[in-house]
């Protein structure tokens, strides 16, 4: 097993090392996003884009994460259906809904940026067809949750389904470059290093940065709260019992 | 063998038979084909514009119709607990339900997807690629299809759940298939989106079941 989740994997262990590590994170992300913003705005406009170049800072972390997240869900769904335990399926439950937010980040602030720029608020392009393909899958592990009564059956049908949009997400992201595409490739992790100004690449790394950390806090503090949840439950139940 | 053949015969009497079969199938196709010129209007070069990528929307919208009877039914009634129970792996099990709901209504609707396209104005020359691409497509939507279906069993609003389920995992075949029909229809080289078609309908067929076979037994345990 990875060893992270494995030092992890137990529960005490976990509340304690996230006691301080999520508001640790959170402090971390605003700083990062703090400065990231500060240089994001200060930098010169783009001479093809002008200023909307700046929504790039917002936008593309969020493209990133949205694949991010949903590999961390698939992984997380994976050690719930291989090893069934219980943080692990929390863990995917809890990366669902940050998922779709960041995805939904994306598509919006995509959008705002597609409307100056291509004149179009939606084009039916390769990479916006495949992060709304992902958007859906988000959309129906939620739905799935949400409509089975008994919660471990919901957990492990979530985590089979998780694993499946695993596999299939591939193929979405391949089968729709089939499609010829108005969306730019990648321009900062490529061969041959970043195309990407210095002056735009900073802000937008610290971005990166700063969503990562923010999805780290928010993360632990969803599973946290499952886990009180889960106590508060058993506390329930010990209760009605005595 | 005879027990898979035995349980073969009778998905594809229970799909072909009960619940309407290939008749509400090829019916609700032709609904949907009726629909187009209505919505856009009967100019005959815009249908036959959209007439290829219709007869594929139509194709994953009936077949997303028939997948509530694939689990559903038996599972309700007890049979799915009983065959759970034959020694025959229930990852075979899934994958003969599946076939037996393609042989009952993905074939028929292979044949009437020609017809609906082409009187929407397609070329006639599209007809045998149609045909082929649907009769390809039909097994990679009832394979698919079977996982949304097995993971909604017990579900509140199980129909519902299904179709968002499994709109996602229809993305790719309805793209390389409609891409395959548009590049035959204005002249360009088609095989590599049939092609890849094929090997989306054999993964599913490879990987689906084992998918289904685990849904199933979440469900039941």
């Amino acid at each position: 097993m990875i060893p992270a989740p494995a030092f992890l994997a137990n529960p005490e262990r976990f509340m304690a090392f996230s006691r301080w590590a999520a508001p640790m994170f959170g402090a971390i992300a605003l700083l990062l996003a703090a400065a990231g913003l500060w240089l994001g705005f200060a930098a010169p406009e783009d001479y093809q884009q002008g200023a909307t170049v700046k929504i790039m800072f917002i936008h593309v972390p969020a493209a990133w994460m949205s694949m991010f997240v949903y590999v961390c869900m698939g992984v997380a769904s994976f050690l719930a259906l291989v090893f069934r335990h219980a943080l692990a399926d929390a863990a995917a439950q809890a990366a669902a809904p940050l998922g779709a937010a960041f995805t939904a980040l994306a598509l919006i602030t995509g959008s705002l940026w597609g409307r100056p720029m291509w004149g179009a608020w939606w084009v039916w392009d390769a990479r916006l067809t495949s992060v709304l393909v992902l958007f859906l899958f988000y959309l129906a592990y939620m739905a799935l949750r949400a409509s089975l009564d008994d919660e471990t059956k919901a957990a492990r049908a979530g985590a089979i389904l998780a694993l499946v949009g695993l596999v299939n997400l591939p193929v979405v992201h391949w089968s729709v470059t089939w499609w010829n595409t108005l969306h730019q490739g990648a321009s900062v992790f490529r061969k041959g290093g970043s195309t990407l100004a210095p002056v735009f690449l900073t802000p937008l790394l610290l971005m990166g940065l700063a969503y990562m950390a923010a999805f780290g806090a928010l993360w632990l503090v969803r599973i946290r709260g499952e886990v009180w949840r889960k106590r508060a439950e058993a506390a329930a139940l010990r209760a009605a019992r005595a | 063998m005879s027990a898979a053949l035995e349980l073969f015969a009778r998905e594809a009497r229970l799909a072909w038979g009960r619940g309407g079969g290939p008749l509400v199938s090829v019916g609700f196709y032709a609904g949907v084909a009726t629909l187009l010129p209505l919505a856009t209007g009967p100019e005959p070069a815009r249908l036959a514009a959209v007439a290829p990528g219709m007869a594929w929307i139509g194709l994953a919208l009936a077949a997303l119709l028939s997948l509530d009877r694939l689990f559903e039914r038996d599972y309700e009634d007890g049979a799915l607990d009983l065959i759970t129970l034959s020694p025959m792996p229930l990852e075979l099990t899934c994958a003969i339900k599946c076939l037996g709901q393609w042989v009952a209504t993905g074939a028929p609707l292979a044949l009437a997807a020609p017809i609906a396209a082409i009187a929407l104005g397609a070329p006639l020359a599209l007809a045998p690629l149609i045909f082929a691409s649907a009769l390809v497509g039909g097994l990679a939507f009832a394979f698919t299809g079977g996982i949304g279906a097995a993971l909604s069993l017990g579900a509140r609003r199980g129909g519902l759940l299904t179709a968002v389920i499994v709109l996602p995992l229809f993305v790719p075949p309805v793209i390389f298939g409609g891409g395959a029909l548009d590049a035959f229809a204005s002249g360009l080289p088609w095989r590599s989106g049939f092609t890849l078609l094929s090997a989306y309908a054999a993964a599913a067929v490879a990987l689906g079941p084992v998918a289904m076979a685990a849904a199933c037994r979440n469900a039941l345990s």
